[in-house]
């Protein structure tokens, strides 16, 4: 049967044959069948634009590939199935006091759509990004054999599958690395800066004395304000930080859903003005400067998994986020400048410093400043200032998130992604006929 | 594909020497179109127009034939069109005016309207469209026309094909409702352009560039039906509810 698939941006539905197999075998055998429109993997669909979907294809579901497979609480190894999210991850090792090395924003990810996207999470300045924790992985390759991937035994495919989009394989199983978490709290640091100047300098101070840090920018501020944000910055609260808690309030991890939005939404009802009086709102309500809170591990690193369904806020005309890096301040100035110059409307526009970029050809984090920002698809105008972005990231030496991207000009792809001819030969050597296909990769002749 | 945006890669124009076709091509051309394909009949005008569009920003602009009354030739056609590759946008431009009094007293040439607007439109419509349906995207762009809403004396046997292919095309686009592929009815008044040089201007008249601009926004938004100028839309709806002793009065 043929559904229509969409990305979280909920822009560009495509049809597509939708398989839901629940074992390896099927999905090789799946694999075999494709037809000359290929397949391609999807998880939770959190992908803002349109890497996991194909349209006219083959779409493998494989959330059904849910099964932690064994947990090693010494060594904090967990070997998992490719569906199995990390909020159910999380669930299971966060009362032994692990935690996922690394973790977007939201937990919402299938560990499969973690490698392909190879995303980053707040402690990307220290603990790089998200395939560089993991041991092995096994990949379904599109000649129907399934084989076992180390960074040793097979370097080009394992670097080239993190990040990789899904398109050098069908990931069936990975082992992560975990790391310690004593506590479900964390103890959090909040500081509230009022211009982009004492946003930079706070997130650099933050950086380098804390494990996690992040800022949220109101990118609707002009003048003095152009550039306030708020600074959260943490780690994972100890044993002794807990003890001075209230004992009425037992710390376990429960994180729930509040909320959920309505099934429709009208069109418009995300716009500058509603989104400026949030902003507003957020900005305020923050501390100015606040040291040491206790927060759990969910209100921390997924506030927006309180609200199911949030991205139906944006109405049907959807959203898209537009992530790039770059590799100097005064870029990140420049590109910020015009953002808030088209008056773009975003409540949720996250800065953040990478650290080291990993191995992989198409894995996105690499040294610099990384700016994140949600936009209603409707917002007028859009599209030419994007490009021109795009155009200055391009020529900085920076880059574009595949995992959020629904609009990029193919022809930048390769400024963005030196490596990409790199990536190419191993997509020769393992999927000659590009039977791993997906609208991404159409769109952008990947 | 056509990205979150609404901006195509690819796109195939049936009637590819049409004003309205080339207006709405250039346009998406200075977006993210940069293969062309434009099929018509007239081989001169196609390679004119193929140096617009190559001037507008496409990269890739290929002219084929076609032959929009021959309806044995339309298998071929549309496997040509397809042959490269997806198409994200295809533009159902061709048709014929024809001159009322003259098909009046030479039915054939009434007979060669509505085999090239309306038959025609129709062979290719759902030939193109099962091409899209099993792509799982794109777009049917269909030129129809103020004409068709309701068929007047003086111009009944184009007004009749065009409220043919209007019908036609809006069974298909709801025939096709969550395959990934959209029909857009496009409803011009009267346009000014090489099809109706001569003839006075009718009111509200419009020009190429402002259907373009209309259709390019229409695949933008997602909107189905467009009428060029908007008000159309009321004026037409008027027309169509007055009685009919009061209808055939007017001089239209």
């Amino acid at each position: 049967m043929s559904e229509l698939v969409a990305g979280w941006g909920r822009t560009a539905a495509t049809a597509a044959t939708v398989e839901r197999p629940t074992d390896a075998g099927r999905v090789v055998e799946l694999i075999g069948s494709a037809g000359s429109r290929g397949l391609v993997a999807r998880g939770l669909g959190r992908s803002y634009g349109d890497p996991a979907q194909n349209a006219g294809g083959l779409v493998l579901d494989l959330t059904g590939l849910d099964q932690v497979l064994s947990l090693d609480l010494e060594a904090g190894l967990v070997r998992a199935q490719a569906g199995v999210s990390l909020d159910a991850l999380l669930r299971l090792v966060v009362p032994c006091g692990w935690f996922v090395p690394v973790t977007p924003g939201t937990r919402l990810v299938t560990v499969g759509g973690a490698i392909a996207a190879d995303v980053h999470g707040k402690n990307h300045h220290r603990d790089g990004s998200f395939g560089q924790h993991v041991e092995s992985f096994e990949l379904a390759l599109p000649d129907g054999s399934v084989t076992t991937v180390t960074p040793e035994s097979d370097p080009e495919l394992f670097w080239g599958t993190c990040g990789g989009m899904g398109l050098t394989g069908v990931l069936l199983t990975a082992t992560l690395r975990l790391v310690r978490a004593p506590t479900p709290l964390m103890r959090v640091d909040t500081v509230r800066a009022a211009d982009l100047d004492e946003l930079i300098a706070g997130l650099v101070e933050a950086e380098d004395r804390h494990r996690y840090s992040v800022a949220w920018i109101d990118s609707l501020a002009t003048g003095r304000h152009a550039g306030r944000g708020i600074i959260t910055s943490g780690e994972h609260a100890s044993l002794d930080d807990v003890a001075q808690r209230s004992r009425r309030r037992p710390a376990v991890y429960a994180p729930k859903v509040r909320a959920a939005a309505p099934a429709w939404v009208p069109p418009g009802l995300l716009n500058r003005a509603s989104i400026a009086a949030f902003n507003e709102t957020w900005f305020r309500k923050a501390p100015r400067n606040q040291v040491g809170t206790l927060q759990p591990i969910g209100a921390f690193f997924h506030p927006l998994d309180g609200v199911q369904g949030w991205n139906r806020l944006y109405g049907p005309r959807g959203f898209l986020q537009y992530q790039c890096v770059v590799p100097d301040e005064a870029t990140l100035r420049t590109v910020l400048r015009l953002l808030t110059a088209a008056k773009v409307p975003s409540f949720l526009a996250v800065l953040k410093r990478f650290g080291a970029a990993s191995p992989g050809p198409l894995s996105f984090p690499r040294p610099g400043w990384t700016l994140a920002i949600d936009i209603p698809a409707a917002t007028p105008g859009l599209g030419a200032v994007l490009d021109g972005i795009d155009l200055l990231v391009a020529e900085a030496g920076g880059s574009i998130y595949l995992a959020k991207d629904s609009r990029l000009r193919p022809e930048l792809v390769p400024d963005l992604y030196p490596q990409l001819p790199a990536w190419r030969r191993l997509r020769d050597r393992v999927d000659p006929d590009r039977r791993l296909v997906s609208d991404l990769s159409r769109r952008l002749s990947l | 594909m056509i990205d979150a945006l609404g901006e195509p890669q690819t796109v195939a124009v049936l009637g590819g020497t049409s004003e309205i076709a080339l207006a709405i091509t250039t346009q998406l051309a200075a977006g993210r179109a940069r293969r062309v394909l434009l099929a018509g009949r007239d081989a001169v005008g196609l390679a004119d127009a193929r140096t617009q569009v190559l001037a507008a920003g496409a990269t890739d602009v290929v002219t084929l034939a076609l032959d929009a009354a021959d309806t044995t030739t339309h298998d071929a056609t549309v496997a040509e069109l397809f042959a490269g590759g997806d198409v994200d946008v295809v533009l159902l431009a061709f048709g014929l005016l024809g001159d009322q009094a003259e098909a009046e007293a030479d039915p054939d040439r009434a007979v060669e309207v509505a085999s090239v607007n309306y038959v025609g439109a129709l062979s290719l419509g759902l030939r193109v469209a099962n091409r899209l349906k099993a792509q799982g995207h794109g777009a049917l762009v269909v030129l129809s026309s103020v004409a068709g809403e309701r068929a007047r004396k003086s111009n009944f046997v184009y007004g009749s094909s065009k409220a043919g292919l209007d019908a036609f095309a809006q069974g298909l686009g709801d025939s096709l409702h969550g395959s990934g592929v959209r029909v857009v009815i496009v409803r011009p008044g009267f346009v000014r352009s090489k099809m109706t040089v001569g003839l006075p201007d009718a009111p509200m008249a419009t020009t190429p560039d402002a259907v373009a601009t209309a259709v390019v926004k229409a695949l933008r938004t997602g909107r189905e039906i467009v009428w060029v100028p908007g008000p159309m839309r009321l004026v037409m709806s008027g027309l169509r509810h007055l009685p009919r002793p009061v209808f055939r009065r007017l001089n239209i």
